[in-house]
C-alpha cells in the first residue's frame, strides 16, 4: 500500500525555543516530501489532536509522525486507529531538553532534521501489523496431580476452560496425600491443619470440565500455544489430545537420601529422613525402627544436604517448619520425649514465626544452633550427634533414640545424575558468556538427558529450560512466571522450593498465565513482555542458507528445523523480540512494523557531513526497555549530550541486525554504540539472551571491521541499567571523544 | 493511559484493584491481558508503591524501574485498565459477584493537559518535605512524584494549593493544566470482585526507644537507606552520614528491629535479612575498605536466595554477629555504639560504628486502614487469604513477602478475581 505521511512537529515543551521550527518544516517538506507537515504549540492538546485527526480524514493519511515528546508519553493519545501507523520522533527529551538551542549550536537543528527523516524512513518501511488469527484450542493441560496441579485444574475450569489433568501416579493427591498435617495457616498460627487434599481430589473428580488421566505420562508434546498436540501414554494405549496451554506442576522429589550417609543415613535403622518420618506418622508407627519401641529422645538435623555446597547449595525453604511440625507430632504421641532441633538458622518466615514461638513453649524441646561435626551409631542403636561451632563456643554431644534428617527438595525436572552436578556448580559471568550461544545447541544435544516430562518436540530441547539447580523458574523478580517456552508455565515446587500453601497460590498464578496465553493467542496477540503486539516474523525462505542461527538463538524456542536445517516457524510461540532478525546474516526475517530494511533506510536518511567538516556521525542502538527510557530521563533532567549521535530504538539490543551495523560502517559512520541490558548470571534482558547474543555478535562485527581495515573500537556495546540515566550522556560523549581521536571513517566519502 | 475523566461519576468493571504498588499493578495488568476490565485505585499520585522507592532488588541487584517500565508499557495503551490516582475507597456494599464501591478522588490540582515540562516547578517559590525520600529532602510545592512516575504528571501539595504564591506557577504553565480550585469528587464503581493490595508501611522505628532512632541522627532505618543509595535520592546515591555528610568506614545493620519481638511485631518480616545483605553491597561498592556488621538472630534467605547469603559470608569485610541489639548509644563524633546480647548464651557484644541501620519490618497497611468491608484480619492486621471470597487480599496485605513472591501471589489473585467476577465484563 502506498504510504501517505503526515508529519506533525510540536513546538511545545521548549522544542520551539530549541529549534527553528519553520526551517525544520521547510527541510522536512523538501527531503521527506510528506503529504502534510505542520506545527502546533501542543499536539497533546485537544485541538492539536483534532488537527491530526482532521488531516487523517481529509487527506487519507495512513502514516503519522508525531515529532514531539518521547514515545513513552501520551501513548494512548497519539493513536489514530488500526489503519494509521504512528511513529514518535523524540524531539523533546532527546533533542530540545538535552542540547543547546540551535542559535547557540547549529548541530541541534541538524539533529532534529535527521530525527524527523529517520521517523519518516520508519513510516515508509513499515506497515501496521495484521494479527495472525488461527483456530485454537482453549483446553489447559495440567501436568501433575498434587496440590499445585489440582488447584491449577480447578482454577482453569472455574475460569471457563476445559482441563486435561495428567498424573503419572495411579491417584491424585501428590505429597499432600502422604502428609498427616500441614503448617498452621490461620491465626493464632499455633495448630497444625489439614491440607484439604481429599476435598480437592473430590472437587477435581466431580468437575465436568476436568478430564483426569492418572497412571499417564506424556510421550510427546508438539505444536505451539493454542495448538499443542500431546501424546499420552497409559495402560489403555496411546491417546492424542489438543491443548492450548500447559501448566507444569510436577512438584519435587526428596534429595537422594543415600547421599546423607555422612549424617548416619544407612548406618542405623534409627536414622530416617523427614519424608520417612512423615510416612511413619501417617501409618501410626512413630517408633524406633530398630526395635519398635517408643523413642525417649529424638533429634532433628536441619539442612541435611541443603545449604551445603557438596549437596544442595540452596535452602529448601520448608524443612525448618517441617521439623517444627514433626516435633509437634512427636510431642502429641510422647509427652515426655526429649526433642532436639539442631539448626544453622531457624527459618520460619512471616506469621510462621508464631508457630515457631508456639513450638518453643515446649519445655522438653531444645533448639541448638551449630554445625554438625559427626554422627555416630552408639550401643543399642542409639545415635550420637556432635555439634560444633555452637553459640557456647564448645562442642556439645547429644544422644538420641531416633535421628531425623531434614532433607531438602529437588525439582522433578532434575534428572538423578544431575543432582551431583548441581553441587558445587559455579557459574561465572565468563562461563555464561561462552555458554549463551552454545545454549541452543546444548539444549538440543541434551534432549535425551532431560527429565522427559513434557517431551517437547522442540528443536531446542524436550523440556522447559531450567535455571540454576534444575528449577524451571523465571529469572525475573518482576515477572516470576516468565518461561522460555511460550504457553507453558511452571507452578509449585517444580519452580522453586515452597510450602503447600504457597504452592496452591502459585498454581493460580501459573494458571492465570496459561489462560491468558490462550486468550492472547486467540486474538493474534503476543504475551508478555510485548503483550498485545500483533506483529510476527516473516521469513523470505528463498534466500535462507540454513545457517541455523535463528533456530539456535531464539530465546523462546520458536523455530524448529527440517532435515536440511531450514527454519520452521511456529508463529504462535513467538514473543516478537526480533532476536532472530538480529541474527540473520541474510536479512530475510522481517516484521511488518520492524525490519532490517527499516534500519537501513533510517541509517541512510541520516545526514553525513564530509570528513573535512569534523562532524562525526555516531549511530546509537538503544533497547526500548531500558536505555531508551534512560535517555528520556537524562533529557528530563536536562542533562546534555553531544549532537553527533543518532538514536535508533530497537525492541531488544539482540534485535539489532549486525549486517546492517556493518553496512553503516561501510557507508561512513564513524562509530556505532549499542546499549543493551545487563547480561551474565544476573541478566536483566527481558528476552533473556538478547544482550548476551548482541555482545557475541559484536565480536563478529569487529572482525568485519578488521577486514575493512577499520579500528574495531569504532563499535562498542554497553550494558546500561534504566537508572543509569545520569551516566548515559557522559558515555555518549566519551565515545564521541574516542571516535574523534581515531579520526574520521575513511569510507566516509566513498 | 486510561484515566476516567473528572466528570465521570460511575464506572463499571469486572475487578476493582485497590493499591497501585507492584501487587496491584500486577493483578490489574494480568487480569486485563486476559481480557477483563479493571479499575485500579491508588491513593498516592503515582503507581509504583513501595518498589518505586527501592534502589535495587535482591538478589540480582537490578533496578525496580526496569520492571516498572515494562509494566507501564503494558498500561500505556491498555484501555482495559482504568487508573485512578489520588483516590481512596470509601465504602463497599454488595457481595461477591456484585459490589458497589464509592471511590473518592482527591484533587491533584493539575489536569491531564500537563506535559510534565516542569516550567511550573522552576518558578515555584514554596518547598515541601519530600515524602518520596522519607522527608530527607524537599521538593517544590508543585512537583513530579519522581522521574518514573505514572502518570507522568505534576501535582500540587494540597496543603499549599491555596497559597497566593502558586499564582506564578499557574502563569508559567502554557497548557492550562492548573486547576487550583479542584475539590474531591466521589464516584461509584460497580465491580464483580475486589483485589486488596494496599501493601505495607515500615514499622515505626521511634517505638524502639533504646535504639536511638529519631534521637541519634546516624541511626536510620532500612527504607531510608534505600533512598540514600538511589541516584534520585536526597544524596544522589552517595551514602553519607546524615549528621555531617561524612563518609563511612564502618556501619552496622540491626536485624529484627521490632520484628520477632512480642513487644513490637511478633512475626518475622521475611525480607529484612536479604534487604540488609543487599544494602551491605551498597556500602561495599562505595566504600571498599569499610567494615559492615550485621547483627542477627537467624539469617533467613530461603530457596535460591541462599546463594546471596553465601556470597556475603565469603566477603571478609562483612561480619555476621549473632545477637539481638538492645541498645544504641552516642559514642561521640556522631558515631554510635551498639550493644547486643546473644539470646541463647547471654554473651554481650559491643561495636562502635559511624552509622547504624535498623532493619525495621513490615506493617500491613490494613492494620491502620482496614478495608471498609467484612474481611477478617489477623491480630497484626494482615488479611486472611481465605477470609472473604469476593475480596481477595494479595502480596504484603496477607503476609510479609519479597517482591517476587508478591508478584507471584498477585498474578494468582488476578485469576481469583476473574473467577469471582465471572460473567462481569
Amino acid at each position: 500500500m502506498d504510504t501517505k505521511v503526515g508529519i506533525y512537529i510540536c513546538s511545545g515543551c521548549e522544542i520551539g525555543q530549541a529549534l527553528d521550527i519553520e526551517k525544520l518544516i521547510e527541510a522536512t517538506n523538501e527531503e521527506c516530501k510528506p503529504a502534510i507537515c505542520r506545527t502546533h504549540p501542543a499536539y497533546c492538546s485537544a485541538e492539536g489532536l483534532q488537527q491530526i485527526r482532521d488531516d487523517i480524514k481529509s487527506d487519507a493519511l495512513n502514516r503519522v509522525s508525531v515529532a514531539a515528546c518521547s514515545q513513552r508519553q501520551f501513548t494512548d493519545l497519539f493513536a489514530f486507529g488500526q489503519d494509521v501507523l504512528v511513529d514518535r520522533c523524540n524531539l523533546r527529551e532527546h533533542v530540545a531538553w538535552s542540547h543547546k538551542p540551535q542559535d547557540e549550536d547549529e548541530d541541534t537543528q541538524v539533529m532534529a532534521e535527521d530525527y524527523i527523516r529517520m521517523s519518516n524512513a520508519r513510516l515508509n518501511t513499515t506497515e501496521p501489523p495484521e494479527p495472525l488469527i488461527e483456530e485454537i484450542c482453549k483446553t489447559v493441560m495440567v501436568v501433575g496431580g498434587g496440590i499445585s496441579g489440582m488447584n491449577s485444574a480447578l482454577a482453569a475450569a472455574a475460569a471457563g476452560n476445559d482441563v486435561l489433568l495428567v498424573e503419572k501416579e495411579d491417584k491424585l493427591g501428590g505429597w499432600a496425600a502422604k502428609f498427616k498435617q500441614v503448617f498452621p495457616k490461620h491465626p493464632p498460627y499455633h495448630d497444625l491443619e489439614s491440607s484439604g487434599w481429599q476435598e480437592l481430589v473430590q472437587k477435581v473428580s466431580e468437575n465436568p470440565k476436568i478430564t483426569v488421566k492418572t497412571s499417564t505420562t506424556i510421550a510427546k508434546t508438539s505444536g505451539q500455544p493454542g495448538q499443542f498436540m500431546v501424546n499420552l501414554e497409559n495402560g489403555a494405549g496411546p491417546e492424542e489430545h489438543q491443548v492450548g496451554s500447559i501448566v507444569l506442576a510436577t512438584g519435587w522429589k526428596p534429595y537422594d537420601k543415600s547421599k546423607l550417609d555422612y549424617l548416619g543415613y544407612g548406618k542405623s535403622p534409627n536414622v530416617v529422613t523427614n519424608v520417612e518420618l512423615e510416612q511413619m506418622v501417617a501409618a501410626d508407627k512413630l517408633v524406633r525402627p530398630s526395635d519398635s519401641k517408643p523413642p525417649e529422645s529424638i533429634a532433628f538435623i536441619q539442612c541435611a544436604g541443603s545449604r551445603d555446597e557438596d549437596h544442595l547449595p540452596y535452602c529448601s525453604a520448608v524443612c525448618c517448619r517441617v521439623s517444627l511440625k514433626q516435633a509437634m507430632y512427636v510431642r502429641e504421641k510422647y509427652p515426655d520425649a526429649k526433642i532436639y532441633i539442631l539448626y544453622k538458622d531457624l527459618r520460619s518466615p512471616a506469621q510462621y514465626e508464631r508457630f515457631y514461638a508456639h513450638v518453643q513453649e515446649d519445655d522438653a524441646l531444645f533448639m541448638t544452633k551449630g554445625e554438625i561435626a559427626e554422627v555416630s551409631v552408639l550401643a543399642g542403636d542409639r545415635l550420637g550427634v556432635e555439634v560444633d561451632e555452637t553459640l557456647l563456643g564448645e562442642k556439645i554431644k547429644i544422644e538420641a533414640d531416633l535421628l531425623v534428617l531434614a532433607a531438602g527438595m529437588v525439582p522433578s525436572t532434575l534428572v538423578e545424575d544431575e543432582v551431583e552436578a548441581v553441587a558445587g556448580e559455579e557459574s561465572t559471568d565468563d562461563k555464561a558468556d561462552e555458554g549463551m550461544l552454545e545454549d541452543g545447541k546444548k539444549e538440543a544435544a541434551g534432549a535425551e538427558k532431560g527429565a522427559n516430562i513434557l517431551n517437547l518436540t522442540y528443536r531446542q530441547g524436550t523440556d522447559l529450560p531450567t535455571l540454576k539447580y534444575g528449577f524451571p523458574d523465571s529469572h525475573f523478580i518482576c515477572f516470576p512466571y516468565e518461561t522460555r517456552r511460550t504457553g507453558i508455565y511452571a507452578a509449585g515446587c517444580v519452580r522453586a522450593p515452597m510450602d503447600l500453601a504457597t504452592a496452591a497460590s502459585d498454581a493460580f498464578g501459573a494458571t492465570l498465565k496459561a489462560v491468558q496465553s490462550i486468550e492472547c493467542t486467540a486474538q493474534g496477540k503476543a504475551v508478555h513482555p510485548r503483550a498485545g503486539d500483533e506483529s510476527y516474523p516473516d521469513f523470505f525462505m528463498q534466500r535462507c542458507t540454513q545457517c541455523k542461527r535463528c533456530t539456535e538463538e531464539c530465546p523462546f524456542g520458536t523455530l524448529d528445523e527440517d532435515d536440511k536445517g531450514t527454519p520452521l516457524l511456529n508463529p504462535l510461540r513467538c514473543r516478537r523480540c526480533g532476536i532472530c532478525l538480529g541474527a540473520c546474516p541474510e536479512r530475510i526475517i522481517s516484521f511488518k512494523d520492524y525490519n532490517v530494511n527499516s534500519f537501513s533506510q533510517q541509517i541512510k536518511s541520516i545526514s553525513m557531513p564530509d570528513e573535512f567538516e569534523e562532524k562525526p556521525r555516531i549511530l546509537v542502538f538503544m533497547c526500548e526497555n531500558d536505555s531508551y527510557p534512560a535517555l528520556d530521563m537524562a533529557g528530563a533532567h536536562h542533562l546534555q549530550h553531544n549532537a553527533m549521535v543518532r538514536v535508533i530504538p530497537v525492541r531488544c539490543i539482540g534485535a539489532a541486525n549486525t549486517v546492517a551495523i556493518g553496512d553503516a560502517l561501510a557507508s561512513g559512520f564513524d562509530g556505532i554504540i549499542l546499549f543493551g541490558c545487563k547480561r551474565g548470571d544476573d541478566y536483566q534482558c527481558h528476552f533473556v539472551r538478547g544482550s548476551e547474543l548482541a555482545h557475541t555478535r559484536m565480536e563478529n562485527v569487529q572482525e568485519k571491521l578488521k577486514q575493512l581495515v577499520l579500528e574495531p573500537e569504532r563499535v562498542k556495546i554497553h550494558e546500561l541499567e534504566i537508572t543509569d540515566y545520569h551516566k548515559l550522556p557522559q558515555l555518549l560523549d566519551d565515545f564521541l571523544e574516542e571516535i574523534e581521536d581515531m579520526g574520521p571513517n575513511p569510507y566516509k566519502d566513498m | 493511559m486510561a484515566e476516567p475523566a473528572a466528570a465521570e461519576t460511575s464506572l463499571s468493571a469486572a475487578i476493582l484493584v485497590v493499591g497501585g504498588g507492584i501487587a496491584g499493578m500486577t493483578a490489574a495488568i494480568e487480569a486485563s491481558e486476559v481480557g477483563k476490565e479493571v479499575i485500579l485505585v491508588e491513593k498516592g499520585p503515582s503507581l509504583g508503591g513501595a518498589v518505586a522507592r527501592i534502589n535495587q532488588y535482591f538478589p540480582k541487584l537490578c533496578p525496580p524501574y526496569c520492571g516498572m517500565e515494562m509494566n507501564y508499557r503494558r498500561l500505556r495503551n491498555n484501555p482495559k485498565v482504568r487508573i485512578l490516582t489520588l483516590a481512596e475507597v470509601e465504602n463497599i456494599s454488595g457481595a461477591a459477584g456484585s459490589y458497589k464501591v464509592q471511590i473518592r478522588r482527591n484533587p491533584r490540582f493539575i489536569n491531564e493537559k500537563c506535559t510534565a515540562c516542569g516550567e511550573c516547578a522552576k518558578v515555584c517559590e514554596i518547598e515541601r518535605d519530600n515524602e518520596y525520600n522519607w522527608g530527607m529532602d524537599k521538593t517544590k510545592a508543585v512537583y513530579l512524584p519522581h522521574e518514573m512516575a505514572y502518570p507522568m504528571r505534576y501535582l500540587v501539595d494540597p496543603a499549599i494549593a491555596g497559597d497566593e504564591r502558586m499564582k506564578a506557577c499557574v502563569e508559567a504553565c502554557e497548557y492550562g493544566a492548573f486547576e487550583l480550585e479542584q475539590k474531591p469528587v466521589t464516584l461509584t464503581a460497580t465491580v464483580g470482585s475486589i483485589i486488596w493490595a494496599t501493601g505495607w508501611e515500615p514499622y515505626d522505628a521511634g517505638k524502639l526507644d533504646t535504639l536511638g532512632f529519631g534521637k541519634l541522627p546516624n541511626v536510620i532505618n532500612n527504607v531510608m537507606m534505600e533512598r540514600l543509595a538511589a541516584q534520585n535520592g536526597p544524596t544522589e546515591g552517595k551514602i553519607v552520614r546524615p549528621s555531617d555528610g561524612g563518609e563511612i568506614s564502618s556501619i552496622a545493620f540491626v536485624q529484627c528491629a521490632g520484628s520477632r519481638d512480642d513487644n513490637h511485631l511478633p512475626y518475622c518480616s521475611s525480607v529484612c535479612c536479604m534487604v540488609s545483605m543487599k544494602q551491605a553491597t551498597y556500602i561495599r561498592e562505595r566504600y571498599p575498605e569499610a567494615d559492615v556488621y550485621i547483627f542477627y538472630i537467624d539469617i533467613r534467605s530461603p530457596g535460591r536466595l541462599e546463594d546471596f547469603y553465601q556470597k556475603m559470608q565469603a566477603d571478609e569485610k562483612i561480619h555476621f554477629l549473632r545477637g539481638k541489639v538492645g541498645k544504641i548509644t552516642d559514642a561521640g563524633n556522631g558515631d554510635v555504639t551498639l550493644e547486643a546480647e546473644d539470646t541463647l548464651t547471654g554473651k554481650l557484644q559491643k561495636v562502635t560504628v559511624n552509622m547504624a541501620i535498623l532493619a525495621t519490618g513490615m506493617v500491613p497497611a490494613t492494620a491502620a486502614a482496614k478495608p471498609p468491608v467484612d474481611v477478617p484480619l489477623d491480630e497484626y492486621g494482615f488479611m486472611l487469604a481465605d477470609g472473604n471470597p469476593g475480596v481477595i487480599g494479595t502480596g504484603t496485605t496477607v503476609r510479609p513477602v519479597e517482591v517476587a513472591a508478591t508478584v507471584q501471589d498477585a498474578t494468582g489473585a488476578a485469576l481469583k478475581g476473574i473467577i469471582v467476577a465471572k460473567g462481569v465484563n
